[in-house]
């Protein structure tokens, strides 16, 4: 029933190519969140903000479980090739009309709406995406490689990532920062870049076959009436629905995220490494590490997909500790400044920022000098210290210690040290590679073919979406309720990836199901 | 081992309203109209806790079939489900 193999390359890359391309425009709007917010949902305006808060939980939360139900119906009820063309459809044009949207000077409050509603369809379109891409390529693949086939699908999440970072490094250094957040300006390029992406894959889509499998149930009229009610509403598919969220999905959703996602904001917002060079680390373990995916899906056909996923799992829950505070340790900027001030070829340059009045207890005025020093020590190690703690004058010409603790920023790292956290980084993408390699075959033989679309679907996003999803938010109430460990926010994704590995070794089975036909 | 997979059912259907407990008590805890973050913003709070309900829920059910023996033995065929 499975295509075959010389067909498969094709079947794959149409497949994988639009799946790219949602990602990749899923994730320009959360890059460029900080010019977008400044466009359409300014500072000082409570409904602003309120909308712009929904843009980003909503369309991650609510929208994509909703999406995975409302696709993964359709996939079901009409097919999984006319339904995955929607969703790029839907998701392409909603990207183009982010990046045609006014801001909020010229249109006002018109224009954050806009912006939400198009955010959220993106948010369904993602939600419909996957399950059809995933599904469609294991019901062409041969059982004993659909490991292995199904992989691609799984490498088309970090690639647009890579995608869109690449893309967006590009746009930014070709221009200067004023013309890049300009209101018509280069922020805007890759929304806009986006429709000749999507036309390309609908038209390679457009001349693809409806998936083997579905076509003969089509044909023996054995499709699904009621696939909602079937997924969930029959206790027998209910449990595997539950058993795939708790035993694999929500663990994986975590250690994707924390070593993507979470792994880069850690970088830039608390250990401090400068932008571009935050993004080169995470190109460079990205790029190094994506051929893993074919490789543990390779692999998961031969040994089963269950103990890779989970071991992926345990090595987050065992070494992200470690990894995450040696992050912390060797940036330590006062051992730096110690380093610094040892080393003959050290530069220091100070400027004063601005100077401020300020009313001291017992004193008069006095002017306190905001400066900015920045360092450069002889291995090529940089960083910005900036200070509030410069000495006022009172009347009596006198010194007033003003007690502010300098902050440090803009760390650039050595070359030896920027390839020991690219290595980190990329560690922990093979700890995904691991645990989302396998997956899509993995959900694709849970369930039966007039059901798997929506059935895979929503235990997926509630797990990506989610548990996922939701890493940076829980981190930062971790770390604002217990603030003497700045890693305990770590403690939200290894106890989510703890729980999961527990459930999936107990419950799972590491049998890999030869026949998806029925 | 199914003997540990059935008493490990009762920890999940435990575990399940445990975790709604923390969400409401975090989110009362941290909700402030003076707070700037997304934690001090009733929405956030607002969609995690409606959309992690059913989860937990989920959970719980999770935990009444491994109580009951429902995942002793996973179905190998599709006939099995259906």
């Amino acid at each position: 029933m499975a295509a075959p193999e010389k067909g498969i390359g094709k079947i794959i890359f149409s497949s994988s190519l639009g799946t790219l391309i949602e990602w990749y425009d899923f994730y320009i709007f959360g890059m460029l969140a900080k010019t977008i917010s400044v466009q359409f949902f300014p500072e000082g305006n409570s409904t602003a903000a309120l909308l712009s808060t929904l843009a980003i939980f909503a369309a991650g939360f609510l929208v994509r479980p909703f999406g995975a139900l409302v696709f993964g119906r359709l996939g079901d009820l009409v097919g999984r090739k006319y339904t995955f063309l929607l969703t790029l459809v839907l998701m392409g044009g909603s990207t183009f009309l982010i990046g045609m949207v006014p801001g909020y000077k010229t249109i006002g409050i018109a224009a954050p709406l806009l912006v939400l509603l198009l955010r959220l369809i993106q948010g369904l379109a993602l939600g419909g995406e996957y399950g059809g891409a995933a599904t469609y390529v294991a019901e062409h693949s041969p059982a004993n490689r659909r490991g292995y086939f199904t992989a691609w699908i799984q490498t088309t999440a970090t690639l647009g990532l890579f995608v869109a970072l690449g893309i967006i490094l590009l746009i930014k250094t070709s221009m200067s920062e004023a013309a890049f957040n300009a209101e018509w300006g280069g922020w805007r390029y890759p929304f806009w870049i986006s429709i000749l992406l999507v036309g390309v894959s609908i038209y390679i889509r457009l001349k693809m076959s409806e998936s083997p499998l579905y076509t003969a149930l089509k044909k023996e009229g054995k499709t699904s009436t009621n696939p909602l009610k079937e997924s969930f509403g029959h206790r027998a598919n209910f449990k595997m629905v539950l058993l795939a969220l708790f035993g694999a999905v929500m663990g994986q959703g975590v250690i994707w995220y924390t070593g993507q996602f979470y792994a880069q904001s850690f970088l830039e917002n608390a250990v401090k490494i400068e932008f571009m060079q935050n993004r080169e680390i995470l190109l460079w373990a990205i790029g190094l590490a994506t051929p893993f995916f074919l490789f543990f899906g390779w692999l998961s056909d031969k040994v089963g997909r269950k103990w890779i996923m989970l071991t992926g799992m345990l090595l987050g829950v065992v070494f992200y500790r470690p990894i995450f505070s040696t992050f912390l340790k060797t940036t330590n900027s006062a051992t730096w400044q110690k380093d610094g001030l040892r080393m003959a070829n050290s530069e220091v340059n100070s400027k004063l920022l601005k100077e401020d009045t300020v009313q001291i207890a017992g004193q008069r005025s006095a002017v306190v000098q905001h400066s900015r020093t920045n360092w450069e020590l002889s291995d090529g190690r940089k960083f910005s210290v900036t200070s509030a703690d410069t000495i006022p004058v009172n009347q009596f010409k006198s010194f007033i210690k003003v007690d502010k603790k300098p902050v440090y920023s803009d760390k650039v790292l050595s070359t030896a040290l920027k390839w020991k956290f690219i290595a980190l980084v990329w560690v922990m993408i093979i700890f995904v590679t691991m645990a989302y390699g396998p997956i899509a075959a993995f959900l694709v033989e849970l369930f039966p073919t007039k059901i798997r679309y929506t059935s895979m679907s929503l235990p997926y996003h509630i797990g990506n979406g989610v548990f996922g999803g939701l890493v940076p938010f829980i981190a930062t109430l971790l770390a604002t309720t217990f603030t003497s460990d700045p890693l305990v926010g770590l403690w939200y994704p290894i106890g989510v990836a703890a729980l999961c590995f527990v459930i999936g070794a107990l419950y799972l089975t590491n049998k890999v199901d030869k026949d998806v036909n029925d | 081992m199914n003997t540990v997979k059935k008493i490990m059912g009762l920890i999940w259907m435990l575990l399940a309203p445990v975790i709604i407990f923390f969400l409401v008590k975090s989110a009362v805890h941290n909700i402030s109209s003076g707070g700037t973050r997304d934690i001090n913003q009733p929405v956030p709070w607002t969609i995690i806790i409606t959309i992690f309900t059913p989860i937990a829920i989920g959970l719980m059910i999770f935990g009444y079939y491994a109580l009951k023996g429902e995942y002793d033995h996973l179905p190998e065929s599709s006939d099995e489900i259906e």
